[in-house]
């Protein structure tokens, strides 16, 4: 059973990157509008 | 349209003409694929059976390598003198450059089996078992395979950051169905085990296909940006 | 749109987390594998999510093609990037449901070959988008997708005639013998979820490329503005 456990928690693991990823996309580019509504 | 054949004709004797000149492209794919073969024999203790067994793989893994290196030259030359440059503006039809440039990158090859044929057969003591004729069916197609994907990788790859690694990493995914029937058809003719008749349609197929995708397709890549 | 955007995010929460206890508890133990069967019910489901974000990747590449739209641009992009994190799931379950099976973590059979082809194809095209200079970008990765998506059915023929040496093991879990129905209801709920998530996922990635692209507009047009103001 406790190889169910790591395939499912590999799974969520690999898709919570990507979600990370996501966010700090939209941080960087939040970041670059108010620069650019700053200049 | 009518442009297209005198283009391509043009084009492909420039190739040619240039390339017998400096040999650039010929020496370094003939010497690469030679140093691919002797490192793969040191790498593996062979029999004489297993030899004709993986035989078949080695060729193409050699020639796959050599082919990149040629590749990258052919159009890298274009670069340079930024003929690309000229031949976007020019009125001639992006395709005829395309087969042109996929043909002289073909005759290369070609030229570098026939040059590395009795050195393969010397390493791995082969004698053929099924009949040679269709060794040099199986050479045209395979390497049609992958000259014809190459090019127009290369074309894709020339205005990129890294280009010399953005060749084989774009070309050996999508070759990877090619290479697996190159070698079926090739080992199988080696060993005489099974009909390499599949193999061989699958390739067919498989180069027509390609060619027609890479043929309507050509000019967007040539004129993206 | 945010409300509709939590919403489904709640039904995708609800159906991933309906999955979860289906496939852990409720489906019942099959007789070969025992438990660790119940792996097929994230592996599977992924791969056909898989499947489809790169199909819908396809589609947006020609869709861009024809009419260079940077929003059938954007969903192309986006559907690359879910497909992958997707396959990299079906790659990363694949050995560890077969390690306890099989005794080895990779058998090169038919399925997971052509899945790691279809990793790699779509990885390539990734890189290019990622080293191609930003002008070319969309029309070159575009036309790559296209070959791509044809070297697919190639890839699967290719596997399933020319790899004979490996056992083909029945990785479908009950293939031939028909799935029991509390099964085939599980994979399914799973299934749900993941599309569910897969939509949501790609819809996020969308909105984040819409937003870069109009950012990369508007800087050049600053660019310009300033050149001409200099110019004056």
């Amino acid at each position: 059973m406790k190889w169910v456990y790591a395939a499912y928690i590999a799974a969520w693991a690999i898709h919570i990157v990507y979600l990370l990823i996501l966010t700090r996309g939209y941080q960087r580019v939040r970041d670059d509008i108010d620069d650019l509504n700053r200049s | 349209m009518s442009a297209f054949l005198p283009v391509l004709c043009v084009t492909l004797a420039k190739d040619m003409r240039l390339e017998w000149r400096s040999k650039d492209a010929i020496n370094s794919m003939l010497f690469f694929a030679l140093l691919v073969v002797v490192i793969f024999s040191f790498s593996f203790d062979l029999t004489a059976e297993e030899s004709r067994r993986i035989a078949g793989g080695l060729v193409w893994v050699a020639l796959l390598f050599a082919a990149v290196v040629a590749l990258n030259q052919t159009w890298a030359r274009e670069l340079r003198n930024q003929v690309l440059d000229a031949y976007r503006v020019s009125p001639a039809p992006a395709e005829s450059l395309f087969l042109a440039k996929a043909f002289g990158n073909f005759l290369f090859v070609i030229i570098l089996e026939a040059l590395m044929t009795p050195l393969f057969v010397v390493f791995y003591d082969l004698r053929t078992v099924g009949p040679p004729y269709q060794l040099a069916i199986a050479s045209v197609l395979g390497t049609w395979a992958l000259v014809v994907n190459g090019t127009f990788f290369a074309a894709m790859s020339i205005r990129t950051r890294s280009r010399e690694v953005m060749l084989p990493l774009l070309l050996f995914p999508i070759s990877i169905p090619a290479l697996l029937a190159m070698v079926a058809a090739t080992t199988a003719i080696l060993t005489g085990e099974n009909s390499p008749y599949l193999s061989l349609v699958f390739l067919a197929v498989y180069d027509i296909v390609f060619t027609i995708v890479g043929f309507f397709l050509f000019e967007t890549v040539l004129h993206a940006e | 749109m945010k409300s509709t955007f939590t919403i489904f995010a709640l039904l995708t929460f609800a159906l991933l987390s309906y999955g979860l206890y289906q496939g852990l508890v409720a489906a019942p133990t099959e007789a070969t594998m025992k438990d660790v069967q119940r792996i097929f019910y994230y592996h599977v489901p992924s791969a056909w999510t898989a499947f489809l974000c790169f199909f819908a990747n396809f589609v947006a590449s020609i869709w861009y093609l024809a009419g260079r739209n940077p929003k059938a641009d954007a969903i192309a992009l986006s559907t690359a990037e879910v497909g992958v994190v997707f396959c990299t799931i079906v790659l990363v379950t694949g050995p560890i449901w077969a390690k306890p099976i099989w005794g080895i973590w990779w058998t090169w059979d038919a399925r997971l070959t052509s899945t790691l082809v279809l990793w790699l194809i779509y990885v390539s095209y990734l890189l290019l988008r990622r080293y191609s200079t930003a002008g070319q970008n969309p029309v070159l990765a575009s036309v790559l997708a296209i070959f791509g998506a044809v070297d697919v059915v190639f890839v699967y023929m290719a596997i399933r005639w020319f790899r004979t040496q490996h056992p083909q093991p029945v990785v479908g879990g009950g293939q031939g013998s028909g799935l029991d129905p509390r099964m085939m209801n599980a994979l399914l709920i799973n299934w749900a979820g993941f599309l569910a998530l897969a939509l949501l996922v790609i819809w996020l990635r969308y909105r984040l490329e819409r937003l870069r692209q109009q950012v990369e507009e508007a800087h050049a047009m600053k660019a310009i503005a300033g050149a001409a103001r200099g110019t004056r």
